[in-house]
């Protein structure tokens, strides 16, 4: 206890880092894998080609890409920004086969209606297809956030600066405290992101709860009403 | 008025769902397209809003060819209602009904104002306003559904079996509801059904449709029952199984009518029908009856 004392503010300022590393990658990830998904479901042709492609992106160990991206865009080797845009890239391959599925998984006669509204194609995109896709697009983001949390430590390996410099400082030391205390913290991390993600859910996408929760039998003024199933 | 000209649909697939069809319908009148599955009925509905466009022939309304105009705006200014009422999961009932208002760029109070009052005319309580669709039992969903279709006061409502997924005693309710909306609007109506007695009953003219959009007969339902033009309309209508050949048969309270299947299809009694369609009789046949 007195090693987290004594170094709180290494910890915090290490925490701090490990946040930042991973928020921006999850965001960017998110902004850029829902275009693409959308073109990917859109047009068949690319489809299989932008999927694929990003599943085989995924495939990529990540500590030889944090390697490899100062060689191909030009960054210095320890910049972040290499760890950055490699989660980036991590976060639009899990997320572009998510948000492609989920939005072929939309009720046909839901955009056939809406299309008889009178929504124009990209109107139905942005206020029907992409918020019934809402539930799925959520659970492909918790999927990312954690998984994004997790891969930031690996980014000590090459000198970037965040809660996986504990593991291996404490590695190298022989203590395991050290290591204990940056894999709490990843954790916690993980978690806040995850509870953060679920909120956000249930704000943005109240709907999706009300169907879940209340199943086929709910109760309308007092009258049974069976829902249409 | 709603005219068809010689309109052919063929898809992709070299499927012909619709062949040189040539079709008036009338405004201010219910028109009911009656046929079963692969007549095209529902091909030929889509083609009056633009959701599908005819490989050859015009479709007119009042006179344009609707060809010339653009389908988004096209659609935003005639009634739509579908079977499994197609309402959006995520939007409350009131937004559900002013959608079209919101996408034609009603400001959003007057909007839901109006959502309100529709859903008076449509007869939903509006304690429902601020549920969500999955909240309401399927009678309710498809009254919604009529009231997004009337939100901006179209001329021309399209409803697509509108009531084929919900249960006897609700379609009977929301067909009875129709026939008074329609009393009350005098909309011109385009209703698409499998059910004959469905197309008997809200119809003002009927068009029997066989595979391919061809039009076997059209008329109103009384031309219809009393001259079917060939075999395929007296099948369809059932007159050549006799269900339709009605007779009397003395009962405790007065005649009773029989059906051809000995089937009793009611009581005849002396008044006249005072609403609904003009008829022959007071007997409507054995699945609308029962009053």
């Amino acid at each position: 206890m007195s090693w987290l004392l004594a170094n709180l503010d290494m910890v915090l300022s290490l925490t701090l880092d490990h946040i930042w590393l991973s928020v921006v990658p999850i965001v960017l990830g998110f902004l850029l894998a829902v275009p693409i998904g959308a073109i990917a479901n859109r047009y068949h042709l690319v489809r299989g080609t932008l999927v694929t492609a990003s599943g085989i992106l995924y495939a990529v160990p990540s500590l030889a890409l944090f390697v490899l991206l100062p060689s191909i865009i030009g960054t210095q080797i320890l910049d972040p920004l290499n760890v950055i845009i490699a989660l980036t890239l991590y976060a639009v391959a899990l997320m572009v086969r998510t948000t492609a599925d989920a939005l072929a998984d939309v009720e046909p006669d839901v955009i056939q209606s809406a299309k008889a509204m009178g929504y124009s194609t990209w109107g139905r995109l942005v206020r029907v297809e992409l918020p019934l896709s809402g539930p799925v697009l959520l659970a492909g983001m918790r999927v990312v956030a954690v998984s994004t949390v997790s891969l930031v430590s690996v980014g000590a390996l090459i000198g970037v600066n965040s809660l996986g410099y504990l593991f291996i400082d404490g590695f190298q030391r022989n203590f395991p405290l050290e290591i204990l205390v940056g894999i709490i913290g990843t954790v916690v991390i993980a978690l806040v992101f995850d509870g953060l993600l679920v909120l956000m859910g249930r704000f943005l996408l109240p709907w999706s709860r009300i169907t879940r929760t209340n199943g086929r039998l709910i109760v309308v003024q007092d009258d049974p009403v069976v829902i249409n199933p | 008025m709603i005219e068809f000209r010689s309109v052919t649909k063929q898809f992709p697939d070299g499927t012909r769902a619709v062949d040189s069809l040539s079709l008036v319908i009338p405004s201010r009148k219910t028109t009911v397209l009656v046929g079963s599955s692969g007549s095209g009925k529902t091909t030929i509905l889509r083609m009056i809003n633009r959701m599908v466009d005819p490989t050859s022939g015009v479709v007119e309304i009042d006179g344009d060819d609707i060809a010339g105009k653009e389908p988004v705006k096209l659609r935003r200014g005639i009634g739509y209602v579908m079977q499994n009422s197609g309402l959006l999961p995520h939007r409350k009932v009131i937004d559900n009904i002013a959608t079209v208002l919101y996408l034609t760029g009603v400001a959003r109070g007057r909007a839901r104002g109006r959502a309100l009052e529709l859903m008076d005319t449509v007869g939903l309580d509006r304690a429902f306003a601020d549920r969500y669709p999955s909240q309401l039992s399927g009678g309710q969903q498809q009254r919604v559904g009529v009231a997004r279709g009337l939100a901006v006061d179209p001329n021309i409502l399209l409803m697509d079996e509108p009531f084929g997924a919900v249960d006897p005693i609700v379609r009977s309710e929301l067909q009875q509801e129709l026939l008074r909306l329609q009393r009350e609007l005098g909309k011109t109506v385009v209703f698409v059904t499998h059910d004959i007695d469905e197309a008997f009953l809200l119809g003002d003219q009927i068009a029997i449709l066989k595979t391919g959009g061809e039009i076997a007969q059209l008329g109103t339902p009384t031309e219809i029952l009393s001259n079917p033009a060939d075999d395929f309309v007296s099948s369809f209508v059932g007159t050549d199984r006799g269900a339709r050949a009605l007779h009397l048969a003395p009962g405790r309270f007065g005649n009773l009518v029989i059906d051809g299947t000995g089937r009793p299809a009611g009581i005849l009694v002396n008044e006249s029908p005072t609403e609904g369609p003009s008829w022959p009789g007071q007997t409507r046949g054995p699945s609308t009856d029962g009053r």
